[in-house]
């Protein structure tokens, strides 16, 4: 027995310098413990600000290092500090997405089987084919900015914040994308699949909002992407049209189906809301950087403020459409702006007139 | 009231080929704004790739939900079974270089995506790059959890408790870095498509994802197994992605010159780095000696030479393609005739005062076995690991200081492994500068493929090698125990050190801060520097010569 115990190499085995070492110790933990969340996360991407002793070792033609704070505006006196507040890694990550995958199955399988959407007022079934259908552009095209801007962050814990937010907004616009093709031969009218597409191309109301997703496609600065996106973006005209119309009509035209798909991106959205104000918090407030960051941040507010709003704008014939009215566009934006404004306060970001682009 | 399961699934949604085209129709040409290219490329597309392989996000993330559900499982179980009680130390130990490596590459390749995405014209496979990218978080927080896992429960957790800092500091792990900042940096295609799908993933994933579990599960180790085969489980896909993206590259006869160059840099480097990694881990990290077992130059031949050198690459010569079969029988010559691998460990070995692992010493059971696998072994390195067993006791001379006749080597300027295959060292100038390669396939990389043209074409996107890469350069002139402070490769009592030459887990026998000082490190580059021309020569021609060890 005691030859046995000799040669284990199990945990405390022995007793020597460090037996007991079993945390990893070259970060400071944000809470009391580490979380394991940190854990697999901090540090994974090298710094020469921490630990990187000979620097970046391949840079691009100009001389630019493989990473490089030059790929924002916004400053930090450490871009180590933020941690996700949704604390997402590999696991929590495929198992959230896998559960609305799952939900979204499971609800439209039922429905189905119900014959549930064949009593979709017909006029809302218009609505979806039309305009529902034309913002799974719209997500994809900000699941794509958010794809490209996981690239450039200072830390890991940045990149896979923007990289878990790409991943939810691509997974939405495929859930509607299928959610569509699923439900298309239940209609007991015809269900158009490439009228979303035709749309987002021509009609007059989607077009500000393609020129708003393609200008934050075009947009350069990684973290004034994922700041359009997340403060003005999504709360002036995604979340508006999926919370201020889809979930609140749906239902008064027999619809209860497509609120769940459309609930699973709401549910995404606050997470990476949270996510964002997080980090844009950190950087507003930062000890050396806040004048300079506020300042950005600003003129991004300018900037996008009112390509959303006039994209928000356009979008309010819709809100018409519908046979049963519910809440009008007036109110819907009204929510958003709140919505912005108070997303303002949280990061700490002053911008008083939020209208001034009227 | 729900509907029985049965019902469900008898019920018919859409095709999984119709379901990737509606996909593939989500994305259009913008026309209201145009990016420029943040992360440029040399190539021209004239036709956008497709997707062979046909996957969306919602048959994935339930899949791979699956696929960690048993991960995680069998990391319990493996507690359950207590397998540390009977997993060998020495195999654990090289765990703590591989798993403070590994990570950093799969990040850069899920970095790498959205530089891939970026260039790569058409929607049809970007669900393709999607699940790549999210693949690759997957396999850098899975390794960091595994990793996690061994300090929790392996003997001695000291080396796995800095793995992050470490990474960022260690002479070994450097060579990681150049492969993992190789996905990222550069040309876009280069870097995305060539260095990491269509040779790091194509060609080396097997030796790394494949060998290693199997070596670690002749250890004792089940848990590595568990988590690697299932990282490799997702390597088809990136391999699929590699192959179509490559064949809209070939599509264009243009690009047909800058494709030469950049598979021979990927295929060479890839060699020099995960053969050198690899094969060392998998020969000097196992106490399994059966004969009948594998070397790594026989999986080497199965999965190198003759899955993807026969397989893959030659086929690509029907397109126009010039094929390196050369540096392929190079490289295999390297491992074969060479003794690559072996001197390698030999490298790693004789530094082990700066690494953060141990290095159990070799015995008669592994002379044996590798003389039987590489004849003539004994004679060349036998005094060598004779002598680093003997002066594995604290108050010896480091190894590396003693007087074996060991001749501390040059680093190539190129793949940041030394120039170890003496007679093959080679010397140049690049802008005026000198430096040093461990082949003339890594001075035409540095020299002749990183840079602003090639055989007369500008490549403004091609990257450029930078920073402090020769790691001696850094410690030039210092004594060992202040690098090894600096470095922090202490344990928390302020003198025991990190690594150890043995597997002893007695503070009695380990080695501190004072056993190692009073020996300076010189890096050779330098010094090779400040040699007048002849006198520069005259070490060239001696080093090329080699050495020879003699037992003390
Ligand atoms: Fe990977
Ligand atoms: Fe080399």
């Amino acid at each position: 027995m005691a030859t046995t115990f000799n040669k284990s190499a199990a945990a405390g085995a022995k007793k020597f310098a460090d037996w007991d070492s079993r945390h990893y110790r070259y970060y400071k933990p944000k809470g009391r413990k580490a979380t394991l969340y940190e854990d697999v996360t901090v540090d994974v991407q090298p710094d020469p600000n921490r630990y990187l002793l000979q620097g970046w070792i391949i840079s691009f033609a100009d001389g630019i290092p493989a990473y490089s704070p030059t790929r924002t505006r916004l400053n930090c006196s450490d871009w180590h500090f933020y941690r996700a507040p949704d604390e997402e890694w590999e696991r929590p990550h495929y198992q959230r997405q896998s559960a609305i995958v799952k939900m979204i199955g499971q609800a439209v399988a039922n429905a189905r089987q119900q014959k549930a959407v064949s009593n979709f007022d017909p006029d809302w079934v218009h609505i979806l084919q039309d305009h529902v259908s034309a913002s799974k552009h719209a997500e994809y095209g900000l699941g794509t900015a958010l794809m490209s801007a996981q690239r450039d962050g200072m830390t890991q814990m940045i990149n896979n914040s923007i990289l878990t937010n790409a991943s939810y907004k691509l997974r939405y616009s495929q859930d509607l994308t299928l959610y569509f093709a699923d439900i298309a031969p239940d209609f007991s009218q015809t269900f158009d699949e490439s009228a979303g597409k035709e749309h987002w191309l021509n009609d007059p109301i989607w077009q500000p909002t393609r020129k708003l997703v393609e200008t934050v496609l075009a947009t350069a600065d990684h973290l004034e992407q994922y700041f359009a996106i997340n403060v003005l973006i999504e709360p002036l005209v995604l979340e508006l049209f999926r919370s201020g119309f889809v979930m609140q009509l749906a239902a008064l035209h027999g619809d209860f189906l497509t609120p769940t798909v459309i609930s699973a991106a709401e549910a995404d959205y606050s997470r990476n809301m949270v996510n964002t104000i997080s980090l844009m918090q950190i950087l507003a407030d930062d000890e050396k950087f806040s004048q300079q960051n506020q300042k950005v941040m600003t003129e991004w507010l300018r900037r996008w403020w009112p390509l959303a709003t006039e994209a928000a704008q356009h979008l309010q014939p819709i809100w018409s459409l519908p046979r049963v009215k519910a809440r009008g566009f007036a109110d819907a934006m009204k929510n958003a702006e709140n919505h912005v404004q108070q997303i303002l306060r949280q990061i700490g970001v002053d911008f008083e007139e939020g209208g001034e682009h009227s | 009231m729900a509907t029985p399961l049965s019902k469900i699934t008898a019920q018919k949604g859409i095709s999984l080929a119709e379901a990737t085209r509606r996909i593939a129709d989500l994305g259009w040409l913008p026309t209201y704004a145009q990016q420029s290219l943040k992360y440029p490329t040399d190539y021209k597309f004239s036709k956008a790739p497709k997707d062979p392989m046909k996957q969306v996000l919602r048959s994935y993330f339930p899949m791979q939900e699956e696929k960690d559900n048993r991960v995680y499982g069998a990391l319990d179980a493996g507690l359950r079974g207590n397998m540390f009680r009977n997993v060998e130390p020495r195999w654990i130990e090289w765990m703590k270089l591989f798993l403070a490596i590994i990570p950093f590459p799969e990040i850069s390749a899920a970095r790498s995506m959205a530089i891939e995405a970026n260039v790569v014209p058409g929607h049809d496979l970007r669900t393709g790059y999607t699940l790549q990218m999210i693949d690759e978080m997957r396999h850098s927080t899975i390794q960091m959890n595994l990793k996690k896992w061994y300090m929790e429960n392996y003997v001695d957790p000291s080396g796995f408790d800095i793995t992050e800092a470490a990474f960022g500091k260690c002479y070994a792990t450097t060579i990681g870095r150049q492969f993992g900042e190789g996905f990222i940096t550069g040309d876009a295609i280069t870097a995305t498509n060539i260095y990491l799908q269509v040779v790091a993933e194509t060609a080396f994933t097997n030796t790394l994802f494949v060998a290693m579990p199997s070596e670690a599960a002749s250890n004792g180790d089940y848990a590595l197994p568990t988590v690697f085969l299932s990282v490799q489980s997702d390597e088809s896909r990136h391999i699929g992605n590699g192959h179509s993206t490559l064949m809209s590259v070939l599509n264009d006869p243009d690009n047909h010159l800058l494709l030469e160059r950049d598979i021979r840099y990927a295929f060479w480097q890839n060699h020099a780095i995960v053969d050198a990694a690899i094969g060392t881990i998998i020969e000097y990290g196992t106490k399994d000696r059966r004969k009948d077992k594998e070397s790594y130059a026989e999986l080497w031949q199965r999965w190198i030479f003759d899955d993807y050198y026969r397989s893959y690459l030659l086929p690509l010569e029907k397109y126009g393609l010039k094929i390196h079969h050369d540096d392929v029988q190079a490289a295999w010559d390297r491992i074969i005739k060479k003794d690559y691998v072996h001197y390698v460990a030999q490298f790693f070995s004789a530094g082990w005062p700066v690494n953060f692992w141990r290095i159990d010493p070799l015995d008669e059971r592994d002379f044996e076995w590798f003389e039987y696998k590489y004849p003539g072994w004994y004679n060349k390195f036998g005094a060598w690991w004779e002598n680093y067993r003997a002066l594995s006791k604290p108050g010896s001379t480091p190894v590396v200081f003693a007087d074996t006749g060991y001749v501390y080597p040059h680093r190539c300027w190129s793949c940041l492994v030394p120039c170890l295959i003496r007679e093959d060292m080679v010397v140049d100038e690049v802008d005026g500068q000198l430096y040093t390669y461990c082949s003339e396939q890594c001075r035409w990389t540095h020299k002749v493929a990183f840079a602003s043209e090639y055989q007369g074409r500008p490549t403004p996107a091609m990257g450029r090698f930078s920073g402090r890469r020769q790691w001696e350069e850094v410690y030039h002139g210092w004594d060992l125990a202040d690098i090894i402070q600096d470095l922090g490769f202490v344990r928390s009592d302020g003198k025991t050190l990190i690594p150890q030459p043995h597997l002893e887990f007695d503070d009695a026998q380990m080695w501190t801060l004072d056993h190692v000082r009073g020996y300076e490190l010189r890096s050779p580059l330098i010094d090779l520097r400040n040699m007048n021309p002849e006198q520069r020569q005259k070490h060239i021609d001696q080093y090329r010569q080699g050495f020879s060890v003699h037992k003390i």
